[in-house]
Protein backbone atom coordinates (compact mmCIF):
# COMPACT_ATOMS: atom_id res chain seq x y z
CA UNK A 1 0.00 0.00 0.00
CA UNK A 2 2.88 2.74 0.52
CA UNK A 3 4.18 1.82 -2.65
CA UNK A 4 1.15 2.68 -4.13
CA UNK A 5 0.85 6.04 -2.24
CA UNK A 6 4.27 6.90 -3.01
CA UNK A 7 3.69 6.60 -6.53
CA UNK A 8 0.48 8.77 -6.07
CA UNK A 9 2.20 11.28 -4.29
CA UNK A 10 5.27 11.13 -6.62
CA UNK A 11 3.47 11.35 -10.17
CA UNK A 12 1.36 14.19 -9.02
CA UNK A 13 3.72 16.83 -7.22
CA UNK A 14 7.20 16.07 -7.50
CA UNK A 15 7.75 14.61 -11.16
CA UNK A 16 4.72 16.36 -12.25
CA UNK A 17 4.07 15.31 -16.07
CA UNK A 18 4.24 18.97 -17.22
CA UNK A 19 5.99 21.48 -14.87
CA UNK A 20 8.71 18.89 -14.59
CA UNK A 21 9.28 16.17 -17.61
CA UNK A 22 7.72 18.63 -19.70
CA UNK A 23 5.04 15.96 -21.59
CA UNK A 24 1.90 17.44 -23.65
CA UNK A 25 3.02 20.83 -23.41
CA UNK A 26 0.62 21.39 -26.58
CA UNK A 27 -2.31 21.36 -24.53
CA UNK A 28 -1.05 23.26 -21.93
CA UNK A 29 -0.63 26.07 -24.21
CA UNK A 30 -2.91 25.38 -26.22
CA UNK A 31 -6.50 24.92 -24.58
CA UNK A 32 -5.48 27.03 -21.03
CA UNK A 33 -7.27 30.03 -22.04
CA UNK A 34 -10.51 28.98 -20.17
CA UNK A 35 -11.10 27.03 -17.08
CA UNK A 36 -13.57 24.58 -18.52
CA UNK A 37 -11.79 24.19 -21.38
CA UNK A 38 -8.77 22.89 -19.58
CA UNK A 39 -10.87 20.64 -17.19
CA UNK A 40 -12.40 18.96 -20.14
CA UNK A 41 -9.24 18.23 -21.16
CA UNK A 42 -7.84 16.95 -18.67
CA UNK A 43 -10.85 14.12 -18.03
CA UNK A 44 -9.99 13.34 -21.95
CA UNK A 45 -6.60 12.92 -20.98
CA UNK A 46 -6.77 10.78 -17.86
CA UNK A 47 -9.18 8.44 -19.03
CA UNK A 48 -7.48 7.87 -22.54
CA UNK A 49 -3.35 7.57 -20.68
CA UNK A 50 -5.05 5.10 -18.02
CA UNK A 51 -6.42 3.25 -20.72
CA UNK A 52 -3.34 3.34 -23.37
CA UNK A 53 -1.63 2.13 -20.10
CA UNK A 54 -2.95 -0.98 -19.27
CA UNK A 55 -3.49 -1.80 -23.63
CA UNK A 56 0.34 -1.00 -24.10
CA UNK A 57 1.68 -2.57 -21.05
CA UNK A 58 0.11 -5.90 -21.90
CA UNK A 59 1.31 -5.38 -25.88
CA UNK A 60 4.93 -4.82 -24.77
CA UNK A 61 4.52 -8.37 -22.70
CA UNK A 62 3.37 -9.44 -26.61
CA UNK A 63 6.33 -7.79 -27.89
CA UNK A 64 8.93 -9.01 -25.30
CA UNK A 65 7.78 -12.52 -25.37
CA UNK A 66 8.88 -12.80 -29.03
CA UNK A 67 11.55 -10.20 -28.91
CA UNK A 68 10.58 -7.18 -30.61
CA UNK A 69 10.84 -4.46 -28.61
CA UNK A 70 12.50 -2.33 -30.82
CA UNK A 71 8.91 -1.78 -32.31
CA UNK A 72 7.40 -0.41 -29.25
CA UNK A 73 7.28 2.98 -31.30
CA UNK A 74 5.53 2.31 -33.67
CA UNK A 75 3.05 -0.23 -32.44
CA UNK A 76 2.19 2.01 -29.26
CA UNK A 77 1.06 4.89 -31.52
CA UNK A 78 -0.82 3.07 -33.53
CA UNK A 79 -2.47 1.02 -30.50
CA UNK A 80 -3.19 4.68 -29.05
CA UNK A 81 -4.58 5.69 -31.94
CA UNK A 82 -7.05 3.17 -32.74
CA UNK A 83 -8.00 2.99 -29.23
CA UNK A 84 -8.85 6.97 -29.18
CA UNK A 85 -11.02 6.40 -31.97
CA UNK A 86 -12.83 3.66 -30.29
CA UNK A 87 -13.44 5.41 -27.48
CA UNK A 88 -14.65 8.18 -28.81
CA UNK A 89 -17.14 5.74 -31.08
CA UNK A 90 -18.05 3.62 -27.79
CA UNK A 91 -18.60 6.96 -25.97
CA UNK A 92 -20.73 8.52 -28.54
CA UNK A 93 -23.07 5.52 -27.84
CA UNK A 94 -23.11 4.69 -24.62
CA UNK A 95 -22.91 7.75 -22.55
CA UNK A 96 -23.25 11.19 -25.02
CA UNK A 97 -23.42 13.71 -22.62
CA UNK A 98 -19.70 13.02 -21.39
CA UNK A 99 -19.26 12.52 -25.35
CA UNK A 100 -20.17 15.79 -25.94
CA UNK A 101 -18.17 17.22 -22.76
CA UNK A 102 -15.15 15.51 -23.83
CA UNK A 103 -16.03 16.20 -27.86
CA UNK A 104 -13.20 17.88 -29.49
CA UNK A 105 -10.62 17.28 -27.38
CA UNK A 106 -10.76 13.14 -27.86
CA UNK A 107 -9.43 12.93 -31.36
CA UNK A 108 -6.21 15.88 -30.20
CA UNK A 109 -4.99 13.54 -27.83
CA UNK A 110 -3.94 11.06 -30.16
CA UNK A 111 -0.99 12.92 -30.88
CA UNK A 112 -0.69 14.37 -27.19
CA UNK A 113 3.16 13.35 -26.34
CA UNK A 114 1.98 12.81 -22.73
CA UNK A 115 0.30 9.43 -23.95
CA UNK A 116 2.72 8.09 -25.84
CA UNK A 117 5.14 9.27 -23.27
CA UNK A 118 3.72 7.69 -20.20
CA UNK A 119 3.17 4.23 -22.09
CA UNK A 120 6.84 4.30 -22.92
CA UNK A 121 8.10 5.15 -19.37
CA UNK A 122 5.92 2.63 -18.34
CA UNK A 123 7.39 -0.08 -19.74
CA UNK A 124 11.13 0.77 -18.72
CA UNK A 125 10.34 0.88 -14.97
CA UNK A 126 9.60 -2.25 -12.90
CA UNK A 127 5.95 -1.94 -12.70
CA UNK A 128 3.14 -4.99 -12.65
CA UNK A 129 -0.02 -4.24 -14.49
CA UNK A 130 -1.33 -2.50 -11.20
CA UNK A 131 1.19 -0.53 -10.17
CA UNK A 132 1.51 0.53 -13.82
CA UNK A 133 -2.29 1.44 -14.01
CA UNK A 134 -2.19 3.15 -11.01
CA UNK A 135 0.80 5.60 -12.36
CA UNK A 136 -0.28 6.25 -15.27
CA UNK A 137 -3.65 7.02 -13.28
CA UNK A 138 -1.36 9.50 -10.88
CA UNK A 139 0.18 10.84 -13.54
CA UNK A 140 -2.85 12.17 -15.56
CA UNK A 141 -4.32 13.46 -11.96
CA UNK A 142 -1.56 15.74 -12.03
CA UNK A 143 -1.43 16.32 -15.76
CA UNK A 144 -5.29 17.59 -14.60
CA UNK A 145 -3.98 19.90 -11.48
CA UNK A 146 -1.26 21.43 -13.53
CA UNK A 147 -3.95 22.39 -16.24
CA UNK A 148 -6.35 23.93 -13.78
CA UNK A 149 -4.13 25.79 -11.76
CA UNK A 150 -2.65 27.21 -15.20
CA UNK A 151 -6.20 28.00 -16.65
CA UNK A 152 -7.16 29.34 -13.77
CA UNK A 153 -3.98 31.90 -13.62
CA UNK A 154 -4.69 32.85 -16.94
CA UNK A 155 -8.02 33.82 -17.10
CA UNK A 156 -7.08 36.35 -14.32
CA UNK A 157 -3.90 36.74 -16.74
CA UNK A 158 -6.79 38.17 -19.48
CA UNK A 159 -7.70 41.10 -17.16
CA UNK A 160 -4.55 42.56 -17.09
CA UNK A 161 -2.32 45.39 -19.04
CA UNK A 162 0.35 42.89 -20.38
CA UNK A 163 3.12 44.28 -22.06
CA UNK A 164 2.71 44.20 -26.22
CA UNK A 165 5.68 42.47 -26.96
CA UNK A 166 4.65 39.47 -24.23
CA UNK A 167 1.16 39.08 -25.33
CA UNK A 168 -0.28 35.75 -25.21
CA UNK A 169 2.28 33.20 -25.67
CA UNK A 170 5.37 34.21 -23.92
CA UNK A 171 3.22 36.03 -21.05
CA UNK A 172 1.84 32.56 -20.56
CA UNK A 173 5.16 31.00 -20.21
CA UNK A 174 6.60 33.26 -17.52
CA UNK A 175 3.03 31.92 -15.77
CA UNK A 176 4.00 28.83 -16.08
CA UNK A 177 7.89 29.52 -15.03
CA UNK A 178 6.62 30.46 -11.80
CA UNK A 179 3.76 27.91 -11.50
CA UNK A 180 7.56 24.99 -11.99
CA UNK A 181 8.75 26.74 -9.30
CA UNK A 182 6.34 26.61 -6.90
CA UNK A 183 6.04 23.06 -7.78
CA UNK A 184 9.97 23.03 -7.59
CA UNK A 185 9.31 23.27 -3.71
CA UNK A 186 8.11 19.44 -3.62
CA UNK A 187 11.05 17.94 -4.50
CA UNK A 188 12.87 15.29 -2.04
CA UNK A 189 9.44 14.71 -0.81
CA UNK A 190 9.64 11.22 -1.34
CA UNK B 1 -1.88 19.56 -56.83
CA UNK B 2 -1.63 22.52 -55.03
CA UNK B 3 1.93 24.22 -56.21
CA UNK B 4 4.00 26.77 -54.37
CA UNK B 5 5.55 30.18 -55.77
CA UNK B 6 8.66 29.89 -53.72
CA UNK B 7 11.94 29.11 -55.00
CA UNK B 8 14.23 25.96 -53.40
CA UNK B 9 16.67 28.18 -51.33
CA UNK B 10 13.91 30.46 -49.98
CA UNK B 11 11.93 26.77 -49.04
CA UNK B 12 15.27 26.64 -47.16
CA UNK B 13 15.41 30.12 -45.46
CA UNK B 14 11.62 30.70 -44.27
CA UNK B 15 11.89 28.35 -41.58
CA UNK B 16 14.66 29.69 -40.02
CA UNK B 17 13.03 33.32 -39.67
CA UNK B 18 9.89 33.61 -41.04
CA UNK B 19 8.13 30.40 -40.19
CA UNK B 20 10.06 29.26 -37.39
CA UNK B 21 8.85 26.37 -36.18
CA UNK B 22 10.04 27.33 -32.14
CA UNK B 23 9.68 31.30 -32.03
CA UNK B 24 6.64 31.83 -34.16
CA UNK B 25 4.82 28.83 -34.95
CA UNK B 26 5.07 27.58 -31.79
CA UNK B 27 5.49 23.78 -32.53
CA UNK B 28 7.18 21.35 -30.92
CA UNK B 29 7.35 22.56 -27.13
CA UNK B 30 7.97 19.51 -25.32
CA UNK B 31 11.02 19.04 -26.43
CA UNK B 32 12.06 22.26 -27.18
CA UNK B 33 11.48 23.14 -23.02
CA UNK B 34 12.85 19.41 -22.13
CA UNK B 35 16.37 18.89 -23.97
CA UNK B 36 17.93 22.16 -23.83
CA UNK B 37 19.89 22.24 -20.75
CA UNK B 38 22.76 22.37 -22.74
CA UNK B 39 23.88 24.20 -26.16
CA UNK B 40 24.81 20.75 -27.03
CA UNK B 41 21.64 18.56 -25.91
CA UNK B 42 19.58 21.16 -28.14
CA UNK B 43 21.46 20.92 -30.85
CA UNK B 44 21.25 17.24 -31.40
CA UNK B 45 17.33 17.19 -30.94
CA UNK B 46 17.09 19.14 -33.74
CA UNK B 47 19.20 17.33 -36.09
CA UNK B 48 17.39 14.21 -34.88
CA UNK B 49 14.41 15.59 -35.47
CA UNK B 50 15.73 17.08 -38.99
CA UNK B 51 16.68 13.68 -39.78
CA UNK B 52 13.07 12.37 -39.72
CA UNK B 53 11.51 15.44 -40.53
CA UNK B 54 13.72 15.30 -44.46
CA UNK B 55 13.21 11.62 -44.37
CA UNK B 56 9.01 11.43 -44.10
CA UNK B 57 8.76 15.00 -45.94
CA UNK B 58 10.27 12.72 -48.92
CA UNK B 59 8.26 9.53 -48.10
CA UNK B 60 5.26 11.05 -47.92
CA UNK B 61 5.88 13.07 -50.86
CA UNK B 62 6.10 9.94 -52.84
CA UNK B 63 3.15 7.98 -51.66
CA UNK B 64 0.94 10.26 -51.09
CA UNK B 65 -1.17 10.46 -54.26
CA UNK B 66 -1.71 6.77 -53.63
CA UNK B 67 -3.53 7.18 -49.79
CA UNK B 68 -6.98 7.42 -49.47
CA UNK B 69 -7.80 10.42 -48.12
CA UNK B 70 -9.63 9.22 -45.04
CA UNK B 71 -6.82 6.96 -43.65
CA UNK B 72 -4.14 10.00 -44.71
CA UNK B 73 -3.13 10.88 -40.68
CA UNK B 74 -2.56 7.00 -39.16
CA UNK B 75 -0.67 6.57 -42.50
CA UNK B 76 1.53 9.62 -42.11
CA UNK B 77 2.15 8.51 -38.51
CA UNK B 78 3.04 5.12 -39.57
CA UNK B 79 5.80 6.33 -41.90
CA UNK B 80 6.97 8.89 -39.54
CA UNK B 81 7.45 6.16 -36.42
CA UNK B 82 8.85 4.12 -39.20
CA UNK B 83 12.14 6.66 -39.46
CA UNK B 84 11.77 7.26 -35.99
CA UNK B 85 12.83 3.79 -35.11
CA UNK B 86 15.51 3.85 -38.22
CA UNK B 87 16.76 7.18 -36.21
CA UNK B 88 16.52 5.21 -32.70
CA UNK B 89 18.93 2.27 -33.85
CA UNK B 90 21.47 4.99 -36.33
CA UNK B 91 21.85 6.69 -33.07
CA UNK B 92 22.30 3.84 -30.70
CA UNK B 93 24.87 2.13 -33.08
CA UNK B 94 27.11 5.26 -33.76
CA UNK B 95 26.18 8.73 -30.86
CA UNK B 96 24.71 6.10 -27.88
CA UNK B 97 25.89 8.52 -25.08
CA UNK B 98 23.24 11.78 -26.70
CA UNK B 99 20.68 8.59 -27.46
CA UNK B 100 21.17 8.10 -23.50
CA UNK B 101 20.97 11.96 -22.43
CA UNK B 102 17.43 12.52 -25.04
CA UNK B 103 16.25 9.48 -23.96
CA UNK B 104 12.34 9.50 -24.20
CA UNK B 105 12.30 12.58 -26.87
CA UNK B 106 13.49 10.36 -29.44
CA UNK B 107 10.82 8.23 -29.55
CA UNK B 108 8.45 10.74 -28.83
CA UNK B 109 9.27 12.51 -32.19
CA UNK B 110 6.86 10.70 -33.74
CA UNK B 111 3.88 12.92 -32.04
CA UNK B 112 5.86 15.78 -32.83
CA UNK B 113 3.43 18.49 -34.10
CA UNK B 114 6.00 20.11 -36.71
CA UNK B 115 6.82 16.59 -38.58
CA UNK B 116 3.05 15.85 -38.91
CA UNK B 117 2.42 19.39 -39.35
CA UNK B 118 5.06 19.28 -42.41
CA UNK B 119 3.61 16.39 -44.19
CA UNK B 120 -0.36 17.69 -43.88
CA UNK B 121 0.76 21.31 -44.70
CA UNK B 122 3.51 20.58 -47.50
CA UNK B 123 4.68 16.98 -48.49
CA UNK B 124 1.57 15.73 -49.44
CA UNK B 125 0.90 17.89 -52.56
CA UNK B 126 4.62 18.91 -53.47
CA UNK B 127 6.99 16.92 -55.11
CA UNK B 128 10.07 15.31 -53.63
CA UNK B 129 12.75 17.52 -53.90
CA UNK B 130 10.87 20.77 -52.53
CA UNK B 131 9.81 18.37 -49.44
CA UNK B 132 12.90 17.31 -49.26
CA UNK B 133 14.48 21.20 -48.82
CA UNK B 134 10.76 22.30 -46.86
CA UNK B 135 12.00 19.60 -44.91
CA UNK B 136 15.61 20.99 -44.01
CA UNK B 137 14.23 24.83 -43.95
CA UNK B 138 12.15 23.71 -41.10
CA UNK B 139 14.17 21.46 -39.29
CA UNK B 140 17.46 23.72 -39.57
CA UNK B 141 15.09 26.72 -38.13
CA UNK B 142 14.06 24.41 -35.33
CA UNK B 143 17.66 23.12 -34.56
CA UNK B 144 19.17 26.12 -34.48
CA UNK B 145 16.03 27.98 -32.25
CA UNK B 146 17.25 24.99 -29.64
CA UNK B 147 20.60 25.86 -30.13
CA UNK B 148 20.19 28.74 -28.89
CA UNK B 149 17.73 28.36 -26.16
CA UNK B 150 20.39 25.69 -24.78
CA UNK B 151 23.30 27.94 -25.13
CA UNK B 152 21.63 31.04 -23.14
CA UNK B 153 20.23 28.08 -20.56
CA UNK B 154 23.96 26.59 -20.52
CA UNK B 155 25.42 30.04 -20.17
CA UNK B 156 23.09 31.26 -17.40
CA UNK B 157 22.58 27.71 -15.78
CA UNK B 158 26.12 26.40 -15.96
CA UNK B 159 28.23 28.89 -16.89
CA UNK B 160 29.44 27.63 -20.02
CA UNK B 161 28.82 26.90 -23.68
CA UNK B 162 29.47 23.76 -25.69
CA UNK B 163 30.57 22.62 -23.05
CA UNK B 164 33.59 25.25 -22.48
CA UNK B 165 33.56 26.40 -19.18
CA UNK B 166 34.17 29.85 -18.66
CA UNK B 167 32.81 30.70 -14.97
CA UNK B 168 34.08 29.08 -12.17
CA UNK B 169 31.26 27.72 -9.78
CA UNK B 170 28.12 27.18 -10.55
CA UNK B 171 25.24 29.05 -12.52
CA UNK B 172 21.72 30.04 -11.28
CA UNK B 173 20.99 26.19 -10.98
CA UNK B 174 16.80 27.45 -11.57
CA UNK B 175 17.95 27.28 -15.68
CA UNK B 176 18.93 23.56 -15.85
CA UNK B 177 15.69 22.77 -14.53
CA UNK B 178 12.00 23.31 -15.62
CA UNK B 179 11.37 27.04 -14.31
CA UNK B 180 14.44 28.50 -16.22
CA UNK B 181 13.19 26.54 -19.58
CA UNK B 182 10.25 28.21 -19.36
CA UNK B 183 11.09 31.86 -18.17
CA UNK B 184 14.28 31.50 -21.09
CA UNK B 185 11.78 30.35 -24.11
CA UNK B 186 9.49 33.23 -23.38
CA UNK B 187 12.09 35.74 -23.58
CA UNK B 188 13.68 34.39 -26.37
CA UNK B 189 10.15 34.71 -28.20
CA UNK B 190 10.02 38.41 -26.58
CA UNK B 191 13.38 39.23 -28.50
CA UNK B 192 12.91 37.85 -31.37
CA UNK B 193 9.27 39.28 -32.07
CA UNK B 194 10.78 42.66 -31.23
CA UNK B 195 13.36 42.37 -33.66
CA UNK B 196 11.26 40.90 -36.49
CA UNK B 197 9.07 43.45 -36.03
CA UNK B 198 11.39 46.41 -36.66
CA UNK B 199 12.73 44.58 -39.44
CA UNK B 200 9.39 44.43 -41.10
CA UNK B 201 9.09 48.36 -40.50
Amino acid sequence: MAEFAIIFISAIFVNNILLSQFLGICPFLGVSNKLSTAAGMSMAVCFVITLATVVTYLLNMLLAAFGLEFLQTISFILVIAALVQMVEIVLKKISPALYSALGIFLPLITTNCAVLGVALTVVTKDFNLGEATWYAFSTSLGFGLAMVLFAGLREQLALNNVPKAFRGIPIALVTASLLAMAFMGFSGLV
Amino acid sequence: MEEHTMGKFQLITKGLIKENPTFVLLLGMCPTLATTTSAINGMSMGLATLFVLVLSNMAISLIAPYIPDKVRIPSYIVVIATFVTLLQFVMQAYVPDIYETLGLFIPLIVVNCIVLGRAEAFANKNSVVDSACDGLGIGLGFTLSLTVLGLVREILGSGSAFGFKFIEGDGILAFVLAPGAFLALAYLIVIFRKLTSRKAE
